[in-house]
């Protein structure tokens, strides 16, 4: 058991590491603005949990050209969280429009494609169910074109397809989509670039800190290897978790295929820094 | 054991489909307290051109310094009115407009209040995770001992600054240069 807890401690840097030992060099200067001393400000407010190292893209990613002219180059500036931090806005489900979480159903018609059924729980980093939180989820249609006026990919649109749906996630953290599996699509990286059958999904959690925008992809796409966006992330298990799952257990007879996807949002930290 | 957060990904260029449904340029319905204020900016590349392909989202406290969320335990009033939440594109240009109140002071650290601000997520084509800032008002006196503020080296403060223009408040996201805003790390 000893050995196990410190296999975590070295892979992940657990909570009772100072945070600062696992960051680069290059981040230091940011630390030191804390008036000088080696750990951040005292603070009241527990945060959030430490990002693993390689588990999250970095800003400047030049495989993905447009990250080159549109990413920082100064260090972030790290800040301790305060109350504006911890707080997030909220949303009911009064709010969301007809429909929201079939996409298939916004129309007069059906949509042209495979319909399929994406659907899974929102949880935090220590495994707790994000409840009530707003899952917003767009994508193209079966045919790889998004509708959206500065998309000029020379396939057709879909007048029974809008590619927009929300959910907001139930006492467990689930949400379940219907939609139709997204075409892949051209677009102008590098020579032949293809993206992947993929999925936008935006989510909120409870706080400003929880924000979460990623990517939903479908499993044996045989265009991952390739794709800089999904690349992004040098950890393998990270990239791997933004692959979604075949599920019998969702997929209805005679109507739908099931893809589940597990989101884990930024989780607290349970030991607050004494104050 | 935890468990690791998702992986961010870009919203792309298309996020509008998506996103638009909670589009709004106006955070105050008419019977919120507080002094109105608009906000004007552009989102600058690397290049100095605007992006067209960029959407900003604010978040802040009420006039009381109120924040409606079950963590805020302060006894000032909360109207439930009020959100306190915005989510606004960019145009052609670049550019963006917003009207809001200016939000109250609210709890800072080891008992210190924090000047009125606004937090800031900004998403675009490019950016494989968001991007979160504040905003500050300007000539509030409150700003000299923000203990966030005074955690930035002084020279690039005036990044998070507001400042007074004609009719309304203009602050910039510069994403490089010598101007560059300061980002601040919020893990994801």
């Amino acid at each position: 058991m000893q050995h196990f807890l410190l296999f975590c401690v070295c892979v992940y840097g657990c909570p009772c590491l100072p945070y600062y030992q696992a960051i680069p060099l290059t981040r230091q200067y940011a630390l030191h603005t804390f008036g000088g001393s080696e750990r951040p400000v005292m603070n009241p407010i527990a945060g959030y949990l430490p990002v693993r190292p390689g588990t999250q893209p970095n800003l400047l990613h030049a495989p993905y050209v447009s990250s080159v002219k549109r990413s920082p180059t100064q260090a972030l500036v790290q800040v301790p969280y305060t109350l504006s931090e911890v707080t997030g806005p909220s949303f009911g489900s009064q709010l969301l429009p007809p429909a929201a979480y079939d996409l298939t159903r916004q129309h007069k018609g059906e949509p042209l494609g495979e319909r399929i059924i994406v659907s899974g729980r929102v949880i935090d980093e220590n495994g707790r169910a994000v409840s009530n939180t707003l899952v917003e989820i767009w994508q193209a249609n079966a045919a790889g074109r998004y509708l959206h006026e500065i998309d000029q990919h020379d396939a057709p649109l879909d007048p029974n397809f809008t590619g927009c749906g929300q959910a907001i996630t139930d006492s467990e953290g689930r949400y379940r989509f219907v939609t139709i599996r997204p075409g892949e699509y051209p677009w102008r990286n590098h020579h032949n670039a293809w993206r992947p059958a993929h999925i936008h999904f935006s989510l909120f959690g409870p706080a400003f800190a929880t924000r979460l925008v990623t990517q939903m992809y479908f499993p044996g796409d045989p265009l991952l290897p390739f794709d800089p966006i999904f690349n992004c992330t040098a950890d393998e298990e990270a990239r791997r978790h933004l692959i979604s799952v075949f599920d019998w257990e969702t997929t209805l007879p005679a109507q739908a295929l099931g893809y589940r996807f597990d989101i884990v949002l930024r989780g607290r930290d349970a030991t607050p820094m004494e104050g | 054991m935890t468990l690791p957060a998702t992986t961010s990904q870009t919203v792309g260029p298309f996020f509008r489909i998506g996103l638009q449904w909670l589009y709004c340029d106006n955070l105050v319905p008419e019977s919120i307290a507080g002094e109105r204020v608009v906000v004007r900016g552009q989102v600058l590349d690397g290049d100095g051109i605007g992006v067209p392909d960029a959407v900003i989202e604010v978040w802040q406290a009420n006039s009381f310094g109120k924040y409606a969320h079950p963590a805020d335990k302060q006894e000032k009033p909360l109207e439930p009115a009020f959100r306190g939440y915005g989510r606004i594109p960019t145009d052609d240009q670049g550019t963006f407009r917003f009207t809001t109140i200016k939000p109250g002071p609210v709890p800072g650290l080891d008992g210190k209040e924090q000047a009125p601000h606004l937090l800031i997520s900004i998403f675009m084509r490019g950016l494989l995770k968001r991007l979160t800032t504040r905003m500050y008002f300007p000539n509030d006196a409150r700003n000299a001992a923000d203990p966030i503020l005074n955690l930035v080296a002084p020279q690039r403060r005036p990044t998070l600054m507001a400042k007074h223009a004609a009719d309304s408040l203009e602050w910039n996201v510069v994403l490089q240069g010598t101007d560059e805003t300061v980002f601040f790390d919020m893990g994801l």
